[in-house]
């Protein structure tokens, strides 16, 4: 099992869970978060005061899926968060040693 | 077409020909003066718009530009200022600023505001005559309780305006203190001096201020940098990120504001007539031309157009008009609001950065800098006819040495407002101390000071 981790712009999260769904995922989890890479936040001018701000805006998305499923979500959430310009966000792709689904107390892949 | 006009107009020209010769006949004998109900009624109204100013319209206008946890403790001081100078202006300040006394300050027969019910007579009351009985007494249409509130609701916008220059580090005690102190050491003087009946600057130097350019908005604006400069910078300024909260609630207050203002210069007329409309007109126009002048010089200058941009030349815009309205016209608007849009403009972002001063919210860059374009102008653009009485048939026009008049009356107003408010300021940091801690400014002032937040 793979865990994958996506930060992407806030208004592609609709895209990314359309494309998900499409091949078959229909678990993940989003999150609100800020924080900052190569794209250094941005400047903002209130009042002639520059105030360069930057944590920006970004949406956490952690996906647990089979080995089988890994590539082709990554994929998915390239394609569709993809604006080609600079703060599109990441993946990160972990392995992923159990899981549990609380419920019934199935295990590994029964459990995704 | 053209002849039926041009005969009309030659038959109304003789008939208030006819009018004015008779006037001096009809004023030996005229009734006592009354009160006027339509007046009155305007009064009331515009006493309740200028209210709306100060809360919520300031308290949204300054709340909107400080930080998250700063929001509850900026309203605070715009509602807390209303409250206290209610009092004050009951127990003191309208006595000192209003009833007759001297050149410089009043008497203190309207204590407690005493006497104020002394006309009342089966619910009804008489005139207000203020300074009645002496040479400078002046009769209105309305009662005084009316014109004792309506000039309240000036007493308390004025220390709420200072608030904007040290806010996010003062401490609550100091600002209670503070304004009780500058009141009575400041507004309520020059107050006197500019509206009062024996006032020396509107007496002696000749300038004039139709509804406070130099006793609120100069006021308020030196008091705002005298107060910057004595209390320092803001702890980060310059280096973290110190950006409005949520501008959503500056644009409601500045728009409150805005519509408050038209009480505040409307209403300066004291009554519903020709004057008050045109202060009406005049007020719109100058405050729609300084949010369009700052509007196009920040986008000039910076690329872009901003929110908070806009309203700040529109309030930039209605500060200057403030003294204005009442004596010129709407041309002259035009010039004073776009003026006051540019200057403003680089008062809050030129003049504040060079200058290395922490102004946090702009009372000196809006509001010191455009009373003064607005002051200054109304010398330059005031249309006789507008002032004109029986008394002074030609009433006061533009000139060269009205300008200088005016230009004297902003002197002299900034030199007793700044010297003043440093010594204020010195005392109440011996006595409660004027900024808070490092640790309660970093926490915010809404837990630090008043044990609440907005949302968690």
């Amino acid at each position: 099992m793979k865990f994958v981790i996506a930060i992407i712009k806030p208004f592609k999260l609709d895209e990314v869970r359309e494309g998900l769904h499409s091949i078959g995922v229909d678990a993940l989890t989003a999150t609100e978060v800020k924080g900052y890479g190569r794209q250094k936040g941005q400047t903002e001018i209130y009042r002639g005061a520059e105030y360069n701000i930057q944590f920006l805006p970004k949406i956490k998305l952690e996906i647990a899926v089979p080995d089988s499923q890994c590539d082709k979500v990554v994929e998915v959430i390239q394609s569709a968060a993809c604006t080609g310009k600079i703060g599109d966000g990441k993946i990160f792709v972990l392995d992923l040693e159990q899981a549990i689904r609380i419920r019934t107390q199935e295990t590994g892949e029964n459990a995704l | 077409m053209i002849t039926k006009i041009g005969k009309k107009a030659a038959l109304a020209g003789a008939v208030i020909g006819a009018l004015t010769t008779s006037l001096p006949a009809l004023a030996a004998d005229a009734p006592a003066p009354a009160i006027d109900t339509g007046d009155t009624a305007w009064m009331l109204t515009s006493t309740a718009l200028v209210l709306m100013m100060t809360i919520p319209g300031l308290g949204l206008f300054y709340a909107g530009m400080v930080r998250k946890k700063n929001v509850l403790a900026t309203l605070m001081q715009s509602f807390a200022i209303c409250c206290i100078m209610t009092v004050v202006w009951m127990v003191l300040g309208y006595s000192l600023a209003f009833t007759s006394g001297n050149a410089f300050i009043g008497g203190l027969s309207r204590v407690m505001l005493n006497g104020l019910g002394a006309g009342i007579s089966k619910g009804a009351d008489v005139p207000f005559t203020m300074a009645a009985g002496t040479s400078a007494a002046t009769t209105m249409t309305i009662p005084e309780s009316v014109f004792m509130t309506f000039q309240m609701t000036f007493a308390i916008i004025t220390p709420a305006l200072i608030a904007g220059a040290f806010a996010e580090r003062m401490k609550f005690s100091a600002l209670c203190l503070f304004t009780v102190l500058w009141s009575l050491l400041v507004y309520v003087p020059v107050a006197h001096w500019v509206w009062g009946p024996d006032g020396w600057v509107a007496s002696r130097i000749g300038a004039i201020d139709f509804a406070g350019g130099t006793v609120v908005h100069i006021n308020a604006g030196i008091a705002g940098l005298v107060a910057a400069l004595v209390i320092g910078r803001r702890k980060g300024y310059g280096v973290d990120d110190l950006s409005p909260y949520n501008l959503t609630y500056a644009i409601i207050g500045a728009s409150l504001l805005w519509v408050g203002w038209f009480g505040f210069n409307a209403g300066s007329a004291a009554g519903a007539n020709g004057r008050a409309g045109m202060a009406m007109a005049t007020t719109q126009i100058a405050s729609a031309a300084a949010g369009v002048s700052w509007m196009c010089a920040e986008w000039m200058k910076t690329g872009k157009p901003t929110v908070l941009g806009i309203i700040s030349g529109a309030v930039g815009g209605l500060v200057a008009i403030t003294p204005a309205s009442g004596f010129v016209l709407p041309g002259g608007a035009l010039v004073i609001g776009l003026a006051a849009g540019v200057i403003c403009f680089w008062g809050a972002t030129g003049l504040k950065h060079m200058m290395g001063y922490d102004d946090s919210l702009d009372a000196f860059g809006v509001h010191g800098i455009g009373g003064i374009v607005g002051a200054l102008l109304t010398g330059v653009f005031a249309y006789g006819p507008l002032s004109a009485t029986d008394a002074s048939p030609e009433g006061v026009s533009g000139s060269f040495a009205q300008f200088i008049a005016q230009a004297e009356s902003v002197g002299v107003t900034i030199a007793w407002c700044a010297v003043l408010t440093f010594i204020i300021l010195k005392v109440v940091d011996l006595t409660v101390g004027l900024r808070v801690s490092t640790d309660e400014e970093m926490e915010g002032l809404d837990m630090a000071l008043h044990g609440e937040r907005i949302n968690s």
